[in-house]
């Protein structure tokens, strides 16, 4: 080690090898970044930027495509109901997961935040349903919600809440909050082990100091938690809205969008306009408009949680 | 008093509303259809792997766990290979270059690759990929590299310069740096990656959806999805047929717990 370190100085004395050494590094720290890059930019940025071509034109992937410039845009905001629904969906769909993915994840972390045996058996369970499939976990629920033999309703009536037992999937007033219900059951446990993560870093003196000024345990969490917390609800609040908009796999498990398109988020539209519809243009359309969507929605969270990160 | 009910009882509830369909689903596998909408919740009458033996004679899902198997670890392999080589020389570029790649891959976070499933579809056609496990180990590898990318350049930003400087000034060659440093001390944060490759690659339904339509090259969330259309009012099966989906993941996650979160939240956190 000492002899390496020795040899130091003469690089930075002589000129001409170190620098030779140095040009070729570099050319070999491109060689190695390439192949990744080359494969995201043709598979990921090339896609995209068919999309934009694909969203001027008509075309159902048979016949000729016919070259409409803005026509599908201008449809899709101005006739076009389905897609509003979708947008309202989609909307709402991310709005009730985020909401009470992230109070309950929240409140769990702040329940079984000291690492006690039963505390980590707890969080083993409750992580447990993120590493099934969305397939898994929507035939699971498909069965829990059945109108005739689902565990659900069969609790209901048993206990003599028969106003209860809904047809939950099956109707278009509840539907998408059953599929959000069963996305919260999904994923609470992921990101109530991230908030464990951040609220074991808050330093115990805090806790200690406001005991002996004699604060409440609701103080405690109003003045130290919640604003020691905030940076990791800025984290899963993100994650929590990327993966809400994600939620293609599951939804087309459960209801595949239905009834009546009650429960159809942007993804699962654009997938039936594709296929069912053969509808090319028009789904390129819907897509860059899910994208402004999801930008959108992104930057008015971080800019909400930010300014109250501020405060 | 009353908050330590409060907690309790919620916690219990939680872990209820987890355990009680978990254990329908492992009880019906052993079940009748019958017994399965009669008593979902009791036991089995008796323990047996009738309709293991029945789901893997009369479907494909033998063929299609082959499959996944193969897709999953094609696909975790080459996007660890990619990411890290690229991830290692993002960190060493101190030029605008590594930055402005590091800002590409971001992008790809923050935008899911499901905008694109459009031109996908033609693109994949195209070139012949559709009906093809290459194709889905591909566009995989292509949805998972921003990620990856994303944790092995944090991870590697963090390990000290100085350790590289030593070598590089040793004569030691950047590939050579990265194999005899970087992997071998970046290996936690490779586990951590690869589990969580593997968990969403395993259970990815969209793409082979997408580009699968031969039932010989189904993955196992399509081949689950389409054995429910068949079967569709035999429970049984179909729990039957969700065990042996999530077997594979449920075993290692019981042996490795703490890997299995320390992943599936670094993916979270990172991204």
């Amino acid at each position: 080690m000492s002899a390496r370190t020795g040899s130091a100085p003469t690089i930075s004395g002589s000129g001409l090898a170190p620098r030779r050494k140095r040009k070729r590094d570099a050319g070999i720290y491109y060689a190695m970044g390439l192949p990744a890059a080359l494969i995201f930019a043709i598979f990921y940025f090339g896609p995209f930027i068919l999309n934009l071509r694909y969203s001027l034109v008509k075309w159902d992937g048979i016949t000729d495509s016919e070259f409409v410039g803005l026509g599908n845009f201008i449809k899709l905001v101005s006739d076009d109901d389905l897609f509003y629904k979708v947008l309202g969906n989609n909307l709402r769909f991310t709005f009730l997961v985020v909401i009470f993915q992230t109070l309950l994840s929240l409140v769990f972390a702040i329940f079984l935040v000291k690492n006690t045996k039963t505390n980590i058996a707890l969080r083993t369970l409750y992580f447990f349903p993120t590493i099934l499939s969305s397939v898994s976990v929507g035939i699971i629920w498909l069965f829990l919600y059945d109108p005739n033999f689902g565990a659900i309703n069969l609790f209901f009536n048993k206990f003599g809440l028969e106003s209860l037992a809904l047809n939950w999937l099956g109707s278009e007033g509840s539907a998408l909050n059953a599929i959000a219900f069963t996305q919260v059951w999904f994923h609470t446990g992921q990101m109530m082990v991230i908030y464990i993560a951040g609220l074991q870093q808050i330093p115990q003196e805090l806790y200690e100091a406001a005991e002996v000024d004699g604060a409440s345990k609701w103080q405690q969490f109003r003045f130290v938690t919640w604003p020691m917390a905030i940076p990791t609800t800025i984290v899963v609040m993100a994650y929590t809205t990327i993966q809400s908009f994600r939620a293609f796999d599951l939804i087309f498990t459960m209801t595949q969008g239905g009834p009546n398109n009650a429960s159809s988020i942007f993804a699962v539209l654009i997938y039936q306009t594709v296929f069912s519809e053969l509808r090319i243009g028009y789904a390129a359309a819907q897509s860059i408009f899910f994208v402004l969507v999801l930008v959108f929605v992104t930057v008015l969270q971080r800019r909400f949680l930010n300014t109250r990160y501020e405060k | 008093m009353i908050l330590k009910f409060i907690k309790g009882f919620s916690l219990l509830l939680f872990a209820l509303l987890i355990l009680v369909p978990s254990l329908i689903v492992v009880f019906g596998a052993s079940k009748t259809d019958a017994e399965v909408y009669n008593a979902p919740l009791s036991l089995p009458e008796r323990w047996n792997l009738d309709n293991y033996r029945t789901l893997f004679e009369s479907s494909n899902v033998g063929q299609s766990f082959l499959n996944s198997v193969i897709v999953t670890l094609a696909s975790v392999f080459f996007t660890l290979l990619l990411a890290s080589l690229c991830s290692f020389a993002i960190s060493r570029m101190i030029t605008v270059t590594g930055k402005v790649l590091f800002a590409l891959f971001t992008i790809g976070l923050a935008i899911p690759g499901q905008v694109n499933i459009v031109p996908i579809f033609i693109l994949f056609n195209d070139l012949g990929l559709t009906n093809k496990l290459s194709g889905l180990v591909l566009i995989n590898v292509v949805t998972t590299l921003p990620i990856s990318v994303f944790i092995l350049t944090a991870f590697f930003r963090e390990l000290p310069k100085e350790m590289f400087e030593v070598s590089a000034i040793d004569g030691a060659s950047p590939l050579r740096i990265y194999r005899s440093i970087a992997l071998p001390l970046s290996r936690p944060a490779l586990g951590a990656t690869a589990i969580f490759l593997f968990v969403i690659t395993w259970n990815e339904l969209l793409f082979p959806l997408l580009l699968i339509t031969d039932p010989a090259k189904r993955t196992l969330p399509l081949s689950l999805i389409s054995f429910r259309g068949e079967y569709f009012s035999s429970y049984s099966m179909i729990f039957t047929a969700v065990m042996v989906a999530s077997i594979p993941m449920v075993a290692m996650y019981l042996f490795m717990q703490r890997s299995f979160i320390a992943g599936l939240t670094a993916g979270a956190v990172k991204g």
